[in-house]
This record gives C-alpha cells, sequence and structure tokens, in this order.
C-alpha cells in the first residue's frame, strides 16, 4: 500500500490550489480525481469571474477568502501563464435600484473592496452598449475574468513538477480512519495517508458519507450559459451584472479571459442525482436571452457557438472549510460555490498550511517555476520563425479556427499532467474551441492521441469513459486516389 | 518576400480551378493549401454524382479531384504550397501563412482568389439544449471518420437537416450496417438535392420528416436519444408533441458557412444572405484584385458550378494582373419575388453573355424566371420545378442590359 503524507480527494480549482500549494512542502502528497481531467465539474462550467468581493456578506469565510484570493489572481496567473484580465465590473441599476447599490457599495467598502457607485455618463464612457434603463452602476475596478479551466490544469501541472502526484479515473470507494493512518480505496488502488482534504465538490457529501462523517445538506443550482464567437469581442467591456437577487448574482454579460463572450447563467434548482448531467435547457436560454436584453440589448445571438450548463452546489449561506471534530486530520472543503473560483487559491494556501501545522511540514527552499507555453496566436514573428525551424510542428496548424498548432497539442499530450482526450487537450489548447467547434479538427486531434498513446483511433474519448468518438471500424478500407 | 500574379488560398475544388484559369492567362501562380493534399471536401466525398455536368461523367469526389489535382501538379508554373495556412490578407494583397516545411511566409500577390470553402453549421451554433455527451457530430465530421480515417461513429443514428452530406452520410451509415431512425428537417422542404432524397433516403426506407426538429439530448458520456417534435409556422417546436427517439448518434446537417474570416477587418464588401463576397461576373470582390469563388462565395450544391465559377475567378485574377480585366459601369442585380439570392451581385455593361446564378425561397412548379433591366424584361424562362436546394441559373446577353437588373419569379 502506497502511504501519503496528504491525500487530496478531488481535482476541481480548490483541490489543485490546494495540491500546489502542498507542493510547495517537503511532504509527499497525491490528488486523486474519479474523472479523466482535472477541471471536469463546477470549475470547467462556471463564468470564470473574479470577483472584488463586495457580494459576501461581511464576516464570513466567502468574504474573506474571495477579497484575500481576487488578490492573488494578477501574480498568481502571470506565474502560471493562465489568461486572466483585470476587467472591473459593473452591477448595471436603473433608476430605482439606487438604494440596493448603496448597499452593495456599503458591504464593499466593509470588506476592504475598492468600489464606487457611478452614473449613465461613467457607464456609458466603460460600456457604451448599455441598456438605455440604466441609471447607475457599482463600478469595482480590480473584478477580473479569468479561464477557469486553464487555472486549475496550471495548478495541476505546477503541483506535479513540484512532486505532488495526480491520479485520474480513481474514485474513492472507502475512507476510514485506522488510529491515526487514513486508509482509502478506489477502484484501482488502496493508500493511506496522515492527513486528507475532502475537495470534492458536488461529490463532497458522499465523501464525508464515506468515512462516517456527518453529511451535509448539499443544495445544487444548474445553470445554462452561451459562448459567442470572438467576433462579438466589444460588445462589452467589463463584467456586467444586474442586481444580486435571492437567487445569485443574475445573469451577466462579460468577456471571456480567452476573447469570447459569456452571456449566463440562470439558476435552477436541481436534485443531487442530477448534479453532474450538465444539461442545458430551452427554458433556460431564453430567460438568458431575457437577462441580457435588461443589460446589453445590442449582444448579437447570431453570433453563438457554443451552449452549456454548469452545476454550484452549495451548504448554507457560507463555505465550510474546517478541520473534522470528528476525524482530527480530514479537512473538509463544503459548498465551495461562487465567489469560489476566486477564493481557490487564497483557500489552497490556508488549507495547505493547516496540513502543514498538523503534520509538522517543513517548506521546500525553492519550487520549480512552470514554464511558459509556445502558442502561435501569442508569438512575435520571430519567435515563430525560430520555434518552427527547430520543430516544424508548431507549424501545422490543426485547429484553424483558434490557430492551434500540432506542437501546441503535442505539448499539452505531453505535459506534466497528460492531456488524454479531445476535451482535454480543447481546455488546454482551445482546439476545438472556435467558431466551428472542432468540424475540422476533431479528426486530427483523435489522430494525434491515437498516435501519441498507442491507441486505435476507436479508442480515443471526448471526455469520460464511454465517451468514444469512432467506436467501429468500417467494413472495408478504401484505397487513396 | 515571394511574389507571384495569383495567389489562390485554398486548393479544394474552387482553388484548383482558379489555379488553372489563371494559368490559361500566363499568371505565376501560387495555391496555398492547408491540407497535406489538394482536393478539399471531395477527398472524403467517396460517393459518386460529381462532374455529370463538367465531364459528362459520373465520377466520385476523390476521383473528380484527382483530374484537377493532376494539371496543377503537373504545371511547373503553380507552386503549390501544402500544409499551408493563411493567417492574415491584405488589401494590398499580402499574404502571410505558416507551414511545417517553409515556417512563415510572405507572399505579395498581384491578386487573390479567395477559395476557402464553407465550414458546417455545429450543435452550438443552434443552441441545441440537453446534455453534452459523445455522440453528436456534423455530417461532414462523421463522413471524414468514415471515408478517410476508418471509422463509424455510431449504430443508432438520428439526422437533424436534410443538407445533402446528411443525405449521403444516410445512405453511408447504413451501409455500414447502422440504423438511421429517422432526418427531421425544421423546414417544410429539404435544402438537399432532390436525387439525394431518393437515392439516399427512400432507396433504403428511412423516413424524412419535414417541420420537425431535435428539442434536446440525453446521456452523459454517449448519446442515449433525442427528443423531436413538429414546429409551428413559427419555427417553435410544439413540445406537447415532443417524441423520445433511443439513438446513440445524432449527425447535425443544418447548414453551410462560407469561411470568410480571413477578410474581418477588410473593407470588402459582404452580402447577408449568401455570407460571402459581393462580386462582379469576373467574380471580382468589392476590393480590388481581390476575387472569390467556390463555397466561400456562396454555397453551392454541384461541385460542377464551383469549377466553372472558380475557372473564370482564376482567369479573370490573371487578366486583372495584365490590366487586361474591361473597365465599364456596373449594374446591380437584385432579387425580387420568390428569388432569395442571386450572384453576380454586379455586372458590368458592355458585349458577350452572362449566366446569372439564383436560388429561389421555396419550392415553385411551373413557374416562369423574368429577368429586368432598367424595368424592361430582357429575358424570360419557363421552368418545371425549381427547389431552394438546386441552385438555378440563367443567361442573359449584355448588350440588353440598360440599367439595374432585376430577376423574380411569376406565374
Amino acid at each position: 500500500m502506497e502511504k501519503f503524507d496528504v491525500i487530496v480527494i478531488g481535482g476541481g480549482v480548490v483541490g489543485t490550489a490546494v495540491l500546489r500549494s502542498l507542493a510547495a512542502y517537503q511532504a509527499k502528497v497525491l490528488l486523486l480525481e474519479k474523472a479523466s481531467d482535472v477541471a471536469t465539474g463546477a470549475s470547467r462550467a462556471n463564468s470564470g469571474i473574479v470577483h472584488a468581493g463586495y457580494d459576501a456578506e461581511t464576516g464570513t469565510k466567502k468574504a474573506f477568502f474571495n477579497v484575500k484570493g481576487a488578490a492573488m489572481f494578477p501574480a498568481l496567473t502571470k506565474e502560471l501563464h493562465v489568461p486572466y484580465k483585470q476587467v472591473g465590473s459593473l452591477v448595471a441599476a436603473r433608476e430605482t435600484g439606487l438604494p440596493a447599490l448603496r448597499v452593495l457599495y456599503d458591504r464593499g467598502v466593509a470588506n476592504g473592496v475598492k468600489v464606487e457607485i457611478i452614473d449613465r455618463k461613467r457607464i456609458l464612457a466603460l460600456e457604451p452598449n448599455v441598456s438605455d434603463q440604466i441609471a447607475y452602476a457599482l463600478y469595482a475596478p480590480e473584478a477580473g475574468v479569468v479561464s477557469p479551466y486553464k487555472l486549475t490544469i496550471a495548478q495541476a501541472d505546477h503541483a506535479v513538477i513540484n512532486g505532488a502526484e495526480i491520479r485520474l479515473e480513481e474514485k474513492v470507494t472507502s475512507l476510514e480512519k485506522r488510529e491515526d493512518v487514513f486508509y482509502l480505496s478506489t477502484d484501482k488502488g488502496t493508500y493511506a495517508a496522515s492527513y486528507v482534504i475532502n475537495a470534492a465538490g458536488a461529490g463532497a457529501a458522499e465523501v464525508n458519507a464515506l468515512i462516517g462523517e456527518d453529511a451535509p445538506v448539499q443544495t445544487h443550482a444548474v445553470g445554462d450559459y452561451y459562448i459567442l464567437d470572438s467576433k462579438e469581442a466589444g460588445v462589452v467591456n467589463t463584467v456586467v451584472f444586474p442586481l444580486p437577487d435571492e437567487k445569485g448574482k443574475g445573469i451577466l454579460v462579460a468577456p471571456t479571459a480567452d476573447g469570447n463572450v459569456i452571456l449566463g447563467p440562470t439558476s435552477r434548482k436541481i436534485p443531487h442525482e442530477a448534479a453532474e448531467d450538465n444539461e442545458v435547457t430551452r427554458d433556460g436560454l431564453a430567460l438568458v436571452r431575457e437577462g441580457v436584453g435588461r443589460l446589453i440589448p445590442s449582444v448579437n445571438l447570431r453570433n453563438v457557438i457554443r451552449v452549456y450548463a454548469g452545476t454550484r452546489t452549495a451548504v448554507g449561506n457560507d463555505f465550510i472549510i474546517e478541520e473534522s471534530k470528528k476525524y482530527k486530520n480530514y479537512f473538509m472543503l463544503l459548498g465551495i460555490c461562487s465567489p469560489g473560483l476566486t477564493s481557490a487559491p487564497a483557500i489552497g494556501e490556508y488549507v495547505a498550511g493547516q496540513a502543514a501545522a498538523a503534520l509538522g511540514l517543513v517548506k521546500k527552499q525553492q519550487t520549480i517555476p512552470l514554464p511558459d507555453r509556445f502558442h502561435l496566436t501569442k508569438a512575435s514573428e520571430e519567435e515563430i520563425k525560430q520555434k518552427v525551424a527547430s520543430d516544424p510542428t508548431f507549424g501545422r496548424i490543426v485547429c484553424r479556427c483558434e490557430k492551434v498548432t500540432e506542437g501546441e497539442i503535442l505539448a499539452a499530450i505531453r505535459s506534466p499532467l497528460p492531456a488524454r482526450t479531445v476535451d482535454a487537450v480543447k481546455r488546454r489548447v482551445r482546439a476545438g474551441m472556435g467558431r466551428c467547434q472542432g468540424g475540422f479538427c476533431r479528426p486530427r486531434v483523435m489522430e494525434i492521441l491515437s498516435r501519441e498513446f498507442g491507441i486505435p483511433l476507436s479508442a480515443v474519448r471526448l471526455g469520460d469513459k464511454g465517451s468514444e468518438i469512432a467506436p467501429y471500424e468500417v467494413k472495408d478500407g478504401y484505397e487513396k486516389i | 518576400m515571394k511574389k507571384f500574379d495569383v495567389v489562390i488560398i485554398g486548393g479544394g475544388p474552387a482553388g484548383m480551378a482558379a489555379a488553372l484559369g489563371a494559368r490559361e492567362e500566363g499568371a505565376t501562380v501560387a495555391l496555398l493549401e492547408r491540407d497535406d493534399r489538394l482536393g478539399g471536401i471531395l477527398n472524403q466525398c467517396i460517393h459518386n454524382g460529381f462532374g455529370l455536368h463538367y465531364f459528362g461523367e459520373e465520377l466520385t469526389g476523390p476521383e473528380y479531384a484527382k483530374r484537377f489535382r493532376d494539371k496543377v501538379l503537373s504545371d511547373q508554373n503553380i507552386h503549390v504550397f501544402l500544409e499551408a495556412m493563411v493567417l492574415s490578407l491584405t488589401e494590398q494583397k499580402v499574404v502571410r501563412a505558416i507551414s511545417p516545411t517553409e515556417g512563415l511566409i510572405e507572399i505579395q500577390a498581384g491578386s487573390v482568389v479567395l477559395a476557402m470553402g464553407c465550414r458546417e453549421r455545429s450543435a452550438g451554433a443552434i443552441a441545441l439544449a440537453g446534455t453534452r455527451p459523445a455522440g453528436i457530430y456534423t455530417a461532414g465530421m462523421a463522413q471524414r471518420l468514415c471515408n478517410v480515417e476508418g471509422y463509424l461513429v455510431g449504430k443508432e443514428v438520428v439526422i437533424l437537416g436534410s443538407g445533402d452530406i446528411g443525405l449521403i452520410m444516410a445512405r453511408r451509415m447504413t451501409s455500414e450496417g447502422a440504423k438511421v431512425k429517422l432526418v427531421a428537417e425544421i423546414m417544410p422542404f429539404s435544402s438537399g438535392l432532390k436525387r439525394n432524397i431518393v437515392q439516399c433516403l427512400n432507396d433504403y426506407d428511412i423516413p424524412l420528416r419535414y417541420s420537425t426538429t431535435v428539442t434536446r439530448v440525453t446521456g452523459k458520456e454517449r448519446l442515449t436519444g433525442v427528443y423531436v417534435a413538429p414546429v409551428d409556422e413559427k419555427m417553435q417546436p410544439v413540445l406537447e408533441q415532443e417524441e423520445y427517439i433511443p439513438c446513440d448518434t445524432l449527425l447535425l446537417s443544418v447548414g453551410l458557412i462560407p469561411e470568410n474570416d480571413l477578410l474581418t477587418g477588410t473593407s470588402v464588401e459582404m452580402s447577408r444572405v449568401t455570407s460571402g463576397a459581393v462580386v462582379d461576373e469576373y467574380r471580382q470582390t468589392s476590393a480590388e484584385g481581390i476575387f472569390s469563388a467556390g463555397n466561400v462565395l456562396h454555397v453551392h450544391d454541384l461541385v460542377d458550378n464551383v469549377s466553372e465559377e472558380a475557372y473564370i475567378a482564376g482567369r479573370s485574377a490573371a487578366k486583372y494582373v495584365k490590366g487586361e480585366l474591361p473597365f465599364s459601369v456596373t449594374v446591380s442585380v437584385t432579387p425580387a419575388s420568390g428569388v432569395r439570392y442571386a450572384l453576380p451581385q454586379k455586372v458590368h455593361t458592355g458585349e458577350g453573355k452572362v449566366k446569372l446564378y439564383f436560388r429561389v425561397d421555396k419550392v415553385y412548379r411551373g413557374r416562369t424566371v423574368v429577368v429586368t433591366s432598367a424595368g424592361e424584361v430582357i429575358k424570360r424562362k419557363k421552368t418545371l420545378v425549381m427547389a431552394p436546394g438546386e441552385m438555378q441559373n440563367i443567361e442573359i446577353d449584355k448588350s440588353l442590359i440598360k440599367g439595374d437588373v432585376c430577376i423574380y419569379t411569376e406565374e
């Protein structure tokens, strides 16, 4: 049985943040993830907003980690080479919404967030396309947008090059504590650990139940989103929210960190069994269109390239970030819904610190930085020339919409946490994320995966087990003319 | 910087015909193709039916492509760049491309022919509701996987849309042992060719339901089924009549979009109807020296028409470089009653004949096509049947053109 100092369960943005922070210590650490890649749950399908921190009630964990996390983003995303833009956010309100904006303003000030209430003239300077109904807005210049899955993946890669291990497609099936040791088994192996961190997201209640800890009452809400073609970029410059209501922060319009436009989400309660279905509904999409119309009516929905849904799991009104009272050294991260993405880096640091203190772990003298990768669309003329001369695969464009080269795809497949599926490649390098949605490049990405892993094309998957894309061989081959 | 008289972007049927057309006028030609071989989508179209008009015989897609490819490759004055993806094009006609063997390629062109073809409308573009499992493909992607890679995407199939590739794939998958349960078409008519409906669906007893759409899909890792429903006159699904069809595959054949992304940021005038450039009879766009032909100009149903159109564009592009393209007044060609679009959208006055291509907006029987110029009828043609899926054409005498041209149908 393999023995680890710390095992993290769950490879979302929170679990990988914890793992990355743990990798800064001299310790043997492991992350177990049931899916075929990290960032396949809520960390994949969310709004990708770095919230400024005026939204959460003062004094809550949400407020604390939000504000602390948001401040980490500029340096962190630079260090991990993750797309991030500090575009600022607006909560846009009608004439009658001013009192509600004042409440948010006061909360922002109390939480230590830079906020101001601006009038229509200043709103128009930021957002020329805003609805003529909008009179006032709460402006938070330090809010931003980030690619949530790229952050998760970069945290994972960075942890791995610093000695942490990640095992994918291993679902924890039992967890118990005997004396001072935790014993975990998965469908593939058994492990022992001195410290266990439950960062299983929507599955966190099940993990708690395995060990005998109280299973928290989770509530799940699914939200529908539209993603628009990058040619629609420019219709919105900042993250534009409506006034929040009891369901949440409402349907927003925002640029994405990768240059698209995002619209959504709705908020529809779903039962626990459906938490991973992520089903887009026609009604949900209609609500998004209505909501967007109230903020930026000129958004052109003819430029939609993708619709999807994401689920957020809450436990009560605040995050639960605490050690189990029953089981010492079992740490729980429950209900990390919005602003979970923003909070994740701060949560990671905090929880790793807790584990280190409990186990007496010592920090490494230094950690290995995550190297930046070549991206054709970001490289200079000179860099491109040198790169293609040394490796011709960087001159072979596979995804024509996003201009992704074979070399970039190979780098993703050979990265510290290798991309093993078509979707995993897509999340790392954007092949298939453009306007044709993989219409041309998917068979080529499949060929590359098949070649690199030495598997037949029929075994190449979109994502998790059972998602083979072209599972059958045709009866006859055909001669090339 | 390299220099060529004519640079052709795209080495499919349009690009190859344009190259041959330009050579006929003596131009030096650069042909840039992003794939590792010439032929474009023809290479995955292993069915027959190509070339009936152009060659007077029935060929498969690869055979049709080979006829052009052999000529192109044997011409020393056509420089073919393979695996060369064009990154940008300026109105000064500087073309920047990248390829694994040559790295960054920069070419100053005398004239440019756009021949990039089209792409398929995706599940995202139609905002398909439901889950996001494997098992949903554009028809062309499934066709490539089947005919080029040799793998079948599934066994129980529903097809949304009755575009030609969808119809062809209905037959293709059936011949590989799959069961095609339904072809659902949201319109009250098909955008595909009549012959494909007969030969690919009727001959195999595959049901085709008009005014029907897929409302959502189910399945987590792999598609498990789709809901279909009829649509009302506003094209909205009647959800009370939703019906569940278990299947592991949904093919989408819901439209083709000319790939004109290279033109973003240029002044080239575009048509909202065709999503291609506005051109004259030489297939010259509003940017002087930039020509367009094939599916990047407007979506064709027959490759024969693509070849004919691209040949004109290639010849004209070469003539432009020599300064031989006639200067004269242009008049506009506009569609009216029953005609969705007509192309070219501009015609020069002068001598000779010009063929106007057009599509009707629904199925018409026994109609007369009328062309007027400056309000006077200059041509009439009786037709038996005209369908939106089949491009029509009518030839007119340029000498009769005295003012703006209008094309319409009447009882």
